[in-house]
């Protein structure tokens, strides 16, 4: 019998639907991988077995239908499931059960997803390998002394490790498609307002967005389309339908498309074979009748800076919430100390370092005195880093770049350096600012590491993304993961 | 030049409710230090300065919703996170803070 | 001369006046949970308005249309783009320890609002006008006083938290004179009454759904302004005019004293009339404001904003001209209804449909007893002209007498809710039916033989004492004519 957790999305999907095999079967063959590997993998925080089976037996009873219906999902444990621990990787929300759905967790519901569990991340988002989170770091299925990516590195390694075909991350400055590079998944930021933030914790409110992590382009594509769309709940969410995300994954057809090549995201700072692979893929894209072509965008250079003071800044304010009054750890409450001391010690035990340093550089940057030079100019810059896609955009239709500047590092090599840190989503960050869909797509190995490439599109083209992305998977199928470590 | 002072650490700290230990106040303002040196490059980006400040990635405006009561959560519901609860209220240390 | 007029003499005012204002809109300014005054803690809550991690707001388009029309009424222009901003700071009774409010970016700005203090219109000001979310309420437990000074701890009720909140900023209102107190009082009333000829607030002090906050300075002529203080908690008419007064006095002293006054925040006593130190305002107080990234801009359609203005009522003091005209009042009648602070909720009695005289009556007699008993205006007593119109009307036909009257009205000021439920749940209405009323009858002949001895014998004025035990016998419920007539009925004397 063929092992069902070796299937994609969509193969999942049909073959639950033709009645093949039941989606209970599905979502058990996915709890007992989780359960044989997860101890050394650590992608999931908590797993749902029961919840995972009950919704199974929902769809088995013909009650949910659906393109994804009977398709288990690894829900990155930042967006809210109603009875269902949730804690942002962070121990000040250890044991918080929301009362209540995000609209993604929502829409999975009613589209028949499977969600399995809530997946290990950065505490709060930030970070870039998943070291940060509270409960311990989650392993790379490639090797797993290498980090898995962040922050999402969680659902990017449940989906390469076979725990699960699909997971949802977010992307605030490259959480979804860093990981997925580093991981040989497939990953994509959707246009900023294309998928719903009502339920998802919030990290830098202007920068955040949920979206698809999958083994394949079409998987992703379709994971898309179900968690996409206009809602109510989210003031700056789109009113107007999902791209033609899927039919585009189906069409895997870049003839005539104009690819422009960022200047200012290759050489310098980027490792040779991951340079190489790079290179390799858009000579690929060329023989599959894309037109290449160099582009400029002068001002990404300051979207570090313009970034870690931007999403620091929303940060301080969005975690200010976290005050051991409404929910969550309270610490220090012995009936001598006050409130405020009682909030202020909470917070210095239930945060960890990582998110300290961003509240106090938050802090900083929006203090009177301080604000126009940082959050201001940033706020500026951003403006003239929209300015360079929007003129990019007009001599190319994406626009692509080697997703991160490396492979995965070894768990621990820049935990003491957050400069080198930041210094991963150096080609991430630019959308987010920008606002536009961007995917990492598997380009190939170095070292025996797998390579990403990123393709970044206009606002709301998140269609021309999967055009690559598919193209690209159909002319250099990629190597699955090896798991060694399983045989070892 | 130091970008950033200890004393300027703390008071931020205070400001975010932070209660951080004196080695914690100095590893941060070492930190911070480096940090600042590497974004206060932005104050360089000279074309910046007629720039309008981008607040909103994607440029939408007048989003409302009809002025409609939808039911609130059940009162139980509502207590079961807090850390503590009394007569039907969330129960919190004394405010030491003036009246505000 | 008093001590609040030799200060006056001597020092210049200058008065700054900031009023919240609880929009009357049925759900909350950015989630759906209802809105309704002194339900059970914390029923009205829901991951908006409590914070809840990954909750999200959307503005509430009434709130946005009330502030606009407040902004109109007060002649401000109204902005054509506008955005929300964070102030950040901690407090327990703000759920996600920032205030969603506006900052440099107000809805409405450069108004102004004229009042009329002893016949001389003073225009005031209008800086801004913008639209924020009111907070939770804390309960301090365990201090003899239920303040928070010596309390063990705290209860936190969030029902209030996200109501939307109209905040009214004046200019620094100067060259007022010895009539600083009666100016801020009276622009709290002609603001208040404009409000409510808008209808987009319950207005009620006392409730705390529009609250004030008076700032006070003094100098001496010739010099610059001197430093103000902010006189918080202010939550009566009578408050605001006392609070100045207070302030000045306390102000000149200081200054004669040759000591410089406090930047500060100062709490209002009602019990006490004067004010006392609470926070020195804070020069680090920084309150990090940023556009709220969770919201998009507000850019009011010119057309909309064109359609508000025309549909706007007219204003308070047109409005009473035309109803004094309509119902024929005289000048000094007027003019009696003014002094007294009634005009506008008797007019708006009549408007609920009582006649002029009774609505006259009740608001002048009865219920400015009330008012005086309790230190508010009338206007502010815990009832509304509607409320007052129906009891008239429950007279009118018959359900009550004058005593019960006063007892229905007595029950609705208490909370007991409107007239109609007081009287259901008191059991006040009159009986006139004379099969209920024969036994009450009958037994007031038997315990006073005497008396109905001298009716029979012509005193037919004596019958009054016999009236007198039946009233109290049902408790006032009783028709007196009715029982009269009954008695002498009885009694086989002609009345
Ligand atoms: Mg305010
Ligand atoms: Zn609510």
């Amino acid at each position: 019998m063929t092992d069902l957790t070796r299937l994609t999305a969509a193969e999942t999907a049909a073959a639950v639907a033709s009645r093949e095999v039941s989606a209970v079967e599905v979502a058990q063959a996915h709890l007992d991988r989780i359960a044989a590997v997860d101890d050394r993998v650590h992608a999931f925080l908590h797993v749902d077995a029961e919840g995972a089976l009950a919704q199974a037996a929902r769809v088995d009873a013909g009650e949910l239908t659906g393109p994804l219906a009977g398709v288990p999902l690894a829900l990155k444990d930042v967006l809210c499931t109603e009875g269902v621990p949730t804690t942002a990787g962070s121990r000040i929300l250890e044991g918080w059960r929301p009362p209540y759905d995000a609209t993604v967790t929502a829409r999975l519901r009613a589209a028949g997803v499977v969600v399995l569990g809530k997946t290990n991340m950065d505490e709060f988002a930030m970070g870039s390998s998943t070291e940060h989170s509270a409960y311990g770091p989650t392993h790379n299925p490639w090797d797993l002394d290498r980090i898995p990516g962040g922050s999402g590195g969680g659902s990017a390694a449940a989906v390469a490790a076979y725990e699960a075909p699909l997971a949802i991350g977010t992307d605030t400055g490259g959480s979804i498609r860093q990981p997925s590079a580093v991981t040989g998944t497939v990953g994509v930021k959707p246009t900023y307002g294309g998928v719903s933030r009502y339920g998802l914790i919030a990290f830098s409110s202007s920068l955040d967005q949920a979206g698809p992590v999958a083994r394949t382009v079409l998987d992703a594509a379709l994971l898309h389309e179900a968690i996409g769309g206009h809602d109510p709940r989210d003031s700056t969410s789109i009113a107007a339908p999902v791209p033609p995300v899927v039919e585009a994954a189906r069409q895997a057809d870049v003839r005539g498309l104009r690819v422009g090549v960022v200047r200012e995201l290759t050489g310098d700072g980027y490792e040779p074979g991951v340079q190489a692979r790079f290179d390799e893929a858009v000579q690929a894209l060329v023989e599959l009748g894309a037109t290449v072509t160099a582009v400029s965008c002068p001002h990404f250079v300051h979207a570090l800076p313009a970034y870690y003071l931007i999403a620091p800044s929303e940060a301080s304010s969005n975690l200010a919430r976290f005050d051991a009054v409404r929910y969550g750890l309270r610490v220090g409450d012995d009936g001598e100390r006050g409130l405020e001391e009682v909030m202020a010690l909470t917070r210095a035990q239930g945060f960890g370092p990582e998110v300290k340093r961003r509240i106090v550089l938050g802090t900083y940057a929006l203090s009177s005195g301080y604000y126009d030079a940082y959050y201001g100019q940033a706020q500026k810059v951003r403006t003239l880093i929209t300015r360079d896609f929007t003129a990019a955009f007009a001599e190319a239709d994406v626009l692509v770049s080697p997703t991160t500047p490396g492979v995965a590092f070894p768990l621990g090599a820049k935990l003491s350096d957050p400069l080198a840190m930041y210094r991963q989503d150096l080609a991430t960050i630019p959308s987010n600012l920008y606002g536009g869909p961007a995917m990492s797509v598997p380009a190939g190995l170095s070292d025996g590491l797998p390579v990403g490439l990123q393709v970044m599109a206009p606002v709301q083209r998140d269609d021309l993304l999967y055009r690559v992305g598919a193209a690209l998977e159909a002319a250099r199928p990629f190597a699955p993961t090896p798991l060694q470590w399983e045989t070892a | 030049m130091s970008q950033i002072t200890r004393d300027e650490v703390a008071h931020l700290a205070r400001l975010a409710r932070l209660a951080l230990a004196d080695d914690e106040l100095d590893g941060l303002a070492q930190q911070l230090d480096v940090i600042l040196d590497a974004v206060a490059a932005i104050g360089q980006v000279t074309d910046a300065a007629d720039v309008p400040p981008t607040t909103h990635a994607v440029p939408v405006e007048n989003v409302t919703r009809p002025d409609v009561v939808t039911p609130s959560l059940p009162r139980d519901v509502v207590l079961a996170g807090a850390p503590e609860a009394e007569q039907d209220r969330f129960r919190v240390p004394r405010i030491l803070d003036e009246e505000a | 001369m008093t001590a609040y007029e030799q200060a006056l003499a001597e020092f210049a005012p200058v008065l700054g006046l900031e009023t919240h204002v609880e929009l009357g809109t049925a759900s909350k300014m950015f989630c759906g949970c209802a809105t309704t005054f002194g339900a059970e803690p914390n029923t009205q809550v829901c991951p908006v308005c409590l914070g809840l991690p990954g909750a999200l707001p959307v503005v509430n388009e009434k709130a946005v249309e009330s502030t606009i029309r407040i902004g109109l009424a007060l002649h401000c222009t109204i902005a054509t783009w506008c955005r929300f901003a964070r102030k950040n700071y901690f407090y327990p009774d703000m759920p996600k320890n920032f205030q969603t409010s506006q900052y440099d970016e107000p809805l409405c700005v450069d108004g102004h609002l004229d009042v009329e203090v002893d016949g001389e219109v003073v225009r005031v000001e209008i800086e801004r006008v913008h639209l924020e979310e009111d907070t939770g309420k804390t309960l301090h437990v365990g201090g003899a006083t239920g303040r928070i000074t010596g309390a063990s701890h705290s209860l936190v009720d969030y029902n209030r938290a996200g109501i939307p909140l109209v905040e009214i900023v004046t200019r620094p209102v100067a060259g007022t004179g010895v009539r600083a107190a009666a100016v801020a009082k009276a622009y709290v009333t002609e603001l208040r009454d404009l409000l409510r000829g808008l209808d987009v607030s319950d207005v009620r002090m006392e409730q705390g759904s529009m609250r004030c906050d008076v700032n006070t300075s003094l100098h001496r002529a010739g010099e610059p302004w001197g430093t103000r203080t902010e006189t918080k908690n202010v939550n009566s008419l009578r408050s605001v005019e006392r609070a100045v007064r207070s302030e000045v006095e306390r102000q000149a002293e200081v200054l004669r004293r040759g000591e410089r006054v406090v930047q500060e925040t100062r709490h209002f006593s009602e019990a006490t009339g004067a004010t006392s130190p609470g926070r020195v305002k804070d020069d680090a107080a920084d309150y990090r404001y940023f556009p709220e990234p969770d919201l998009v801009p507000v850019a009011p359609d010119p057309a909309w904003v064109a359609a508000l203005r025309a549909a706007l009522p007219a204003p308070p003091s047109v409005r009473r001209k035309q109803l004094v005209a309509q119902l024929g009042l005289s000048d000094l009648d007027a003019q009696a209804m003014v002094n007294a602070g009634v005009l506008d909720v008797v007019l708006a009695t009549v408007e609920a449909g009582a006649p002029a005289a009774e609505a006259r009556n009740w608001w002048l007699g009865a219920l400015a007893q009330r008012a005086n008993e309790t230190g508010v205006e009338p206007a502010e007593l815990p009832v509304t002209p509607a409320q007052v119109a129906r009891v008239v009307a429950l007279v009118a036909e018959g359900t009550l007498n004058a005593g019960l009257a006063r007892q229905v009205l007595d029950g609705v000021l208490a909370g007991e809710g409107e007239p109609d439920d007081v009287v259901a749940a008191r059991g006040l209405a009159v009986v006139s039916d004379t099969g209920a009323l024969g036994e009450a009858v009958d037994a007031a002949l038997a315990a006073h033989p005497d008396v109905a001895d001298k009716v029979r014998g012509g005193k037919v004025q004596a019958v009054g004492a016999l009236v007198g035990a039946v009233m109290r016998a049902t408790r006032g419920q009783a028709d007196a004519a009715t029982v009269r007539a009954l008695l002498l009925e009885r009694l086989g004397v002609e009345g």
